[in-house]
């Protein structure tokens, strides 16, 4: 199945320049499955968006289909297919 | 006919790592300097180290997003390009369960240990790199120490934020809170090394462990006398960190986070006095570097060319010194201010204003 993936242009560096990408990958998936395809190709962009843990970032918000996924099963929420999968920094810093 | 000087001036250069980024200042003569653009924008860059053995200079700064999290980056280059390991150069192996969050400095160890780095991270950890910063290991007989559920944080974060390697194999480590650790072993074990430093915001006598050290720094030719700045309290150790006696007499306050020891010099070292934990300012609102050339015995204080008024904290790594003849000084505050200092203290003019938050300063002559 092919997902939406729109990506910060802050980390457009770690993506090669590429803010959204169609992702083809087998159904049914996770949130945590889709990070782990897009680390297995951009490992920079991985540890940008997870610690070492595998945890998403405190300040790095995952939407699907507009559902923030902390309000939903965090990185075990369904993927379905056709969706948009949205990464985004939250607002914070000073 | 005047003669013509045919030697190169030897370059300095200054890196200088704030709450927002990373700027260089660069020197012939360590009085007047050019400052570059800034590199890392808008993330936090609480650690650098300069290693310039061997003849060439490698920079590694720890750079940490409010968003994207801590990572490690090197230039060999002096800055014009960044190369960060794809995995990163510091992770927590996946059994701890642990993830960096900061990390608080980077120490190249001395020409006999080519390629040796040492790391301090925030949660409490130690990690030694062999291959010249690329990769880094933690050092597990720290991390499993029994000590590690009582080590607490201070305001900043729980962090080993001081490692001091000496000659022999022995490095001390400095932890906040949790204080001095010291290993004869080469890491494997781990012994606290407090007696004699206070930690006032605890009741009853001072404990084994627990202490809030801000800053700790090896003598330049006793590699077994060591000099602590304390959350309150200034001290000396001279039996390898055994015990430690009060070194704050003629200080204008015991409170502070910088202790730098000179390069080549015994016994010289500089402090930058703050009023008070409650008061972290500069007493009576003026900036002012202490050199003691007694190893504590008696201090200078040293105010030419500081400003007259300064109400910003020189932070633990927002000072240092470098290897030159006369030895560098610097300190940065707060304030995004930085300052110079071509002899030893006795004079300082301004390299940069104006600056985010300066978190830390590292220089070296280049080779």
């Amino acid at each position: 199945m092919t997902v939406q993936v729109l990506l910060p242009r802050l980390l457009a560096e770690c993506t090669g320049g590429r803010t959204s990408m169609a992702l083809d990958v087998p159904a049914p998936t996770t949130v945590g499955t889709l990070l782990d395809v897009l680390a297995a190709e951009h490992p920079v962009f991985g540890r940008r968006v997870r610690d070492e843990t595998g945890a998403l970032r405190r300040h790095v918000n995952v939407y699907v289909d507009g559902e923030e996924v902390r309000r939903l099963a965090g990185l075990a929420t369904p993927v379905p297919a056709d969706a948009e999968v949205m990464v985004v920094q939250s607002v914070a810093g000073g | 006919m005047p003669s013509t000087v045919s030697a190169r001036m030897a370059t300095t250069l200054l890196a200088i790592g704030t709450r927002k980024g990373l700027w260089f200042a660069t020197s012939e003569d360590r009085r007047s300097w050019s400052l570059s653009s800034p590199h890392f924008l808008m993330t936090e860059v609480p650690s650098i180290g300069i290693d310039t053995r061997g003849g060439r200079t490698r920079l590694m700064v720890g750079v940490r997003s409010e968003h994207f999290g801590p990572t490690v980056v090197h230039s060999d280059d002096l800055g014009v390009t960044w190369d960060e390991p794809e995995h990163g150069a510091i992770r927590f192996p996946a059994d701890t369960g642990a993830a960096v969050e900061r990390v608080w400095q980077l120490h190249p160890d001395s020409a006999d240990r080519p390629g040796v780095v040492w790391a301090g991270c925030e949660p409490i950890s130690v990690w030694r790199s062999d291959d010249g910063g690329n990769s880094f290991a933690l050092c597990q007989g720290l991390w499993d120490h029994p000590h590690r559920p009582e080590w607490g944080a201070g305001y900043g974060g729980a962090a080993a934020h001081s490692v001091v390697p000496g000659p022999d194999g022995t490095v001390h480590v400095a932890m906040s809170t949790g204080g001095v650790y010291r290993t004869t072993d080469g890491g494997g074990s781990w012994q606290p090394r407090n007696s004699g430093i206070g930690a006032y915001f605890m009741p009853g006598p001072a404990p084994e462990f627990g202490q809030c050290v801000h800053k700790i720094a090896r003598d330049a030719v006793d590699p077994r006398r060591l000099y602590a700045q304390n959350h309150h309290g200034v001290y000396r150790s001279d039996d390898d960190g055994d015990s430690w006696t009060s070194i704050a007499d003629g200080l204008p306050s015991d409170f502070g986070f910088v202790m730098l020891a000179h390069p080549r010099r015994a016994g010289t070292v500089w402090v930058v006095p703050l009023v008070a934990d409650g008061e972290r300012i500069p007493p009576g609102g003026e900036l002012a570097v202490h050199r003691s050339d007694d190893a504590g015995s008696s201090w200078r204080r040293l105010t030419d060319g500081l400003p007259a008024h300064e109400y910003n904290a020189v932070l633990r790594d927002a000072a240092c010194v470098d290897a030159g003849d006369p030895v560098g000084v610097y300190v940065g505050t707060r304030g995004g201010e930085v300052y110079a200092s071509a002899d030893e203290g006795e004079s300082f003019s301004t390299v940069a204003s104006h600056l985010p938050d300066v978190l830390c300063v590292r220089a070296a002559v280049l080779p």
